[in-house]
Parts: C-alpha cells; sequence; structure tokens
C-alpha cells in the first residue's frame, strides 16, 4: 500500500496542506514502514486543472490512498477513476495523519467536499462563505 | 474598414456608441456584436429574417477499449482536459480548449474528433438596412472566443462595407479576438478615475496588437479632468465627448438608440466616422 499526505513541507512533521490539487508536496509513505519520499507538487501553480493534474501525477507514482484537507469536483472524480480512496478533513502532521489511518479512526468520502477552484489565490472562483445560521 | 469599440471598463457605453454609430453612417453597414457572454446590440434594434447557426468546438470522443494506457494525450494536454486511470478514462469538457493535440499524440488512434456545441449565431437584417450579426454563448460555458470567431467570420469581405464591432468589457481573450484584425479601434471611458484605470490596460492591449486608437469620453461632465490629461501625454485622440444626460440614458433604458430621437447627433457620429476613414480606410 502507498499513502500519498497532501503537506506544505517536506518532511513527516510537516502540517497537512488543505489543498489537493495546489498542494505544495506529496508525501507518498508506506505505513507499514513509515519509509517516505516528499516530491513537490508539479501543479501548484497550475492556471487549470490543476486537480486533475495532481490525481494524474499521484496514480501515476502508485498511491491507492488520498490524505488531504478537500478535493474539488474533479479532482474527486479523476482519483475514482485511478481507483484511489479518499480521505478529506485531515489537519494536524503528515505522520498524525497516517497513524490516524492506520488506527482506522478516518472516514473516506464518497463525494467532492470542496467547489472547484477552493484552492486558488485571490480573485475570481474562490469558495463561498457558509451561511451563518441565525440563534432562535 | 472595419472599427471596433471596446473598452477596458464594463458599462462604458460600447454598445450604445456602437449602435448609433451604425444607424448614423451612409453605406453598407455590418454590426457585429461580439460580447457573446451577453450580446445587446439586437435589443437595441428590431431584427428581422433571423438565421441561427450552431457554434461546435472540437473535443476528444475516447475509446476506452482501444488505449492502451500510453497517457500521450495527457502528457501533451496542456489544460489537463483528460485522466487516464486504472478504472476508467475521464475527459473534462470545460477544460478542453479543441486543440486535437490528444488525437495526433494517440500512438493507438483511440481519440477520434467529436464536437460539442457552444452557442449560436444570430444574423438577421435590422433597422435601416444594418445587418445585424451577434453570437449567444450557451449558459455556464466558459469557452467564449470560439463563438466570437463565428460572428467574426461573417463580417463582410467587401471593402466598400463598413464594419463596426461591438467588443466585449475587459482586456482578456475575448476582447483582443473581438479587436484583432480591425483597422480601427474605439475606446469608449468614462472621465472616471474607474474610467481612466481601465482605459490605461485597454491601450496598452490594443498597442501591442498595433491598432490605431482613438477615445470617446461617454458621460462627460462626471468625474475629473485625468482622461484628458492622459489622452493628451499619450497623444491620443478624443474623437467625441457625449454628455451625461438624463435624455440619452432615459432612452436607452427603454431600448432606443438615441440618434433615432436627437437627429442632431447624427452629424457627429458622421464626423467622428469621416475622421477615422480618411486616416485609416482602406
Amino acid at each position: 500500500m502507498k499513502i500519498c499526505v497532501t503537506a506544505q513541507g517536506p518532511t513527516l512533521e510537516a502540517p497537512i496542506d488543505p489543498r489537493f490539487g495546489r498542494c505544495a508536496n506529496f508525501i507518498f509513505i508506506d505505513p507499514d514502514t513509515m519509509k517516505f519520499e516528499a516530491i513537490p507538487n508539479p501543479g501548484s501553480m497550475a492556471s487549470g486543472g490543476a486537480g486533475i493534474q495532481a490525481s494524474q501525477f499521484i496514480v501515476d507514482r502508485g498511491a491507492n490512498v488520498v490524505l488531504t484537507g478537500h478535493v474539488g469536483p474533479n479532482a474527486y472524480n479523476a482519483l475514482n477513476a485511478g481507483g484511489v480512496t479518499v480521505y478529506v478533513g485531515i489537519s494536524g502532521s503528515v505522520s498524525d495523519a497516517v497513524n490516524q489511518f492506520k488506527a482506522g479512526s478516518l472516514q473516506s468520502v464518497s463525494s467532492p467536499t470542496a467547489p472547484a477552484h477552493m484552492g486558488m489565490g485571490g480573485g475570481r472562483g474562490r469558495g463561498r462563505g457558509q451561511g451563518r445560521g441565525r440563534g432562535s | 474598414m472595419i472599427i471596433s469599440i471596446a473598452s477596458g471598463k464594463g458599462g462604458t457605453g460600447k454598445t450604445s456608441l456602437a449602435v448609433n454609430l451604425a444607424l448614423s453612417l451612409p453605406g453598407q453597414i455590418q454590426l457585429l456584436d461580439c460580447d457573446v457572454d451577453e450580446p445587446n446590440v439586437h435589443t437595441l434594434l428590431s431584427m428581422k429574417n433571423e438565421q441561427v447557426k450552431p457554434v461546435y468546438t472540437l473535443v476528444p470522443e475516447i475509446d476506452e477499449q482501444k488505449c492502451n494506457q500510453s497517457k500521450n494525450c495527457v502528457n501533451f494536454c496542456p489544460n489537463h482536459a483528460i485522466f487516464v486511470g486504472k478504472k476508467g478514462i475521464n475527459f473534462f469538457p470545460e477544460l478542453c480548449y479543441g486543440c486535437g493535440g490528444c488525437i495526433l499524440s494517440c500512438p493507438n488512434q483511440a481519440i477520434k474528433e467529436g464536437k460539442r456545441q457552444l452557442g449560436v449565431t444570430h444574423r438577421g437584417v435590422a433597422n435601416h438596412g444594418v445587418e445585424v450579426v451577434y453570437g449567444n454563448l450557451n449558459i455556464g460555458e466558459p469557452l467564449a472566443v470560439p463563438v466570437i470567431k463565428a460572428v467574426k467570420e461573417q463580417a463582410s469581405p467587401n471593402n466598400e462595407v463598413t464594419v463596426i464591432i461591438d467588443c466585449p468589457p475587459g482586456v482578456s481573450c475575448p476582447m483582443v479576438e473581438s479587436v484583432h484584425g480591425s483597422d480601427y479601434c474605439v475606446l469608449v471611458t468614462e472621465p472616471t478615475p474607474f474610467g481612466l484605470h481601465d482605459l490605461q490596460l485597454a491601450v496598452d492591449t490594443i498597442r501591442q496588437l498595433k491598432i490605431p486608437i482613438g477615445v470617446v469620453v461617454n458621460r462627460s461632465g462626471i468625474g475629473d479632468r485625468q482622461v484628458y490629461s492622459y489622452c493628451k501625454s499619450e497623444q491620443i485622440p478624443i474623437l467625441l465627448e457625449i454628455p451625461h444626460s438624463r435624455k440619452i440614458a432615459e432612452l436607452f433604458a427603454e431600448g432606443i438608440p438615441f440618434v433615432t430621437k436627437m437627429p442632431e447627433w447624427k452629424s457627429q457620429f458622421e464626423t467622428l466616422f469621416q475622421m477615422i476613414q480618411e486616416r485609416y480606410g482602406r
């Protein structure tokens, strides 16, 4: 098994990067040995299609599982077609995330968890804010 | 000759100028509305004998049985519109620009040319014999440029016909595609700091295209004098000023081109056209 974790830095202590397609680094880990390889995301600054590019990148490197913060609709569909199980909503460090996965305390998702273009900095297409409920 | 009417800022009066100019000039006039996201030239005119044509873009049709997972298409596609996985191939049509490179790159001929409709073009004859062509992009469709091209392909090749192009606002691909190939570009602005800011962007863009520029100041009398000093320092002629007028605004709100109710403006538009034609006409 090979797990891919999106991370802000290239180490196991680095915090999770909540963006999937535009994360800073992919960390590929064998959960049994905790041996890992950190690769900077080649598509973090892509003008478009970052989630699809990232999906292809990690699928081609043999990942079966992704641990990240959010995935958009295109990345979700691509990861599904690539046979990758997706876990989202993860925070903390890379090693925390892998330990939670090994303990079986993570739930995989069956739909995208972010709108399109969520991870793009500034300008158009940022995720919509959540409505604020009024207490009665 | 071909005159495009553009602006950096939206809502400066491009359509108003384009329609009033078209209704004021002698000879055969063709008016192309290239603002395919929101065409509105036809709302100010009454069109007859409309012909509607669909506009398509090329898309790949992938035969998964023939795919040998070479991923040449994935590596070729600059927009990452194709994903090849173990459990299937995904194509993302909204990211595809229709270049066809994936088809050529496939070693197994697993990809064929398909098509996807982006919108339509309308062509008809409006008031005063003005021929109008406009594009209408499908709702939610990001690919405007192929529809703009389909409108421009219907421009008259006859040099005797004056072609006026109403461009989309902004300085991105749709605006560049609309202005490209014009003999002259009129930039419409309002004399405000916003108007000036976006005028400067538009001037920088059109200069890259090496098309001569003139400015029409709309709603003159509001704002400040910065647009005028900018044009002076850049040696850009101010061709016409249209005042901030309640009557013009009311007519526009009713969908009436103001030159039809204020005929004294007709000669001003004719003069503007003559100034352009004398120097830049073909």
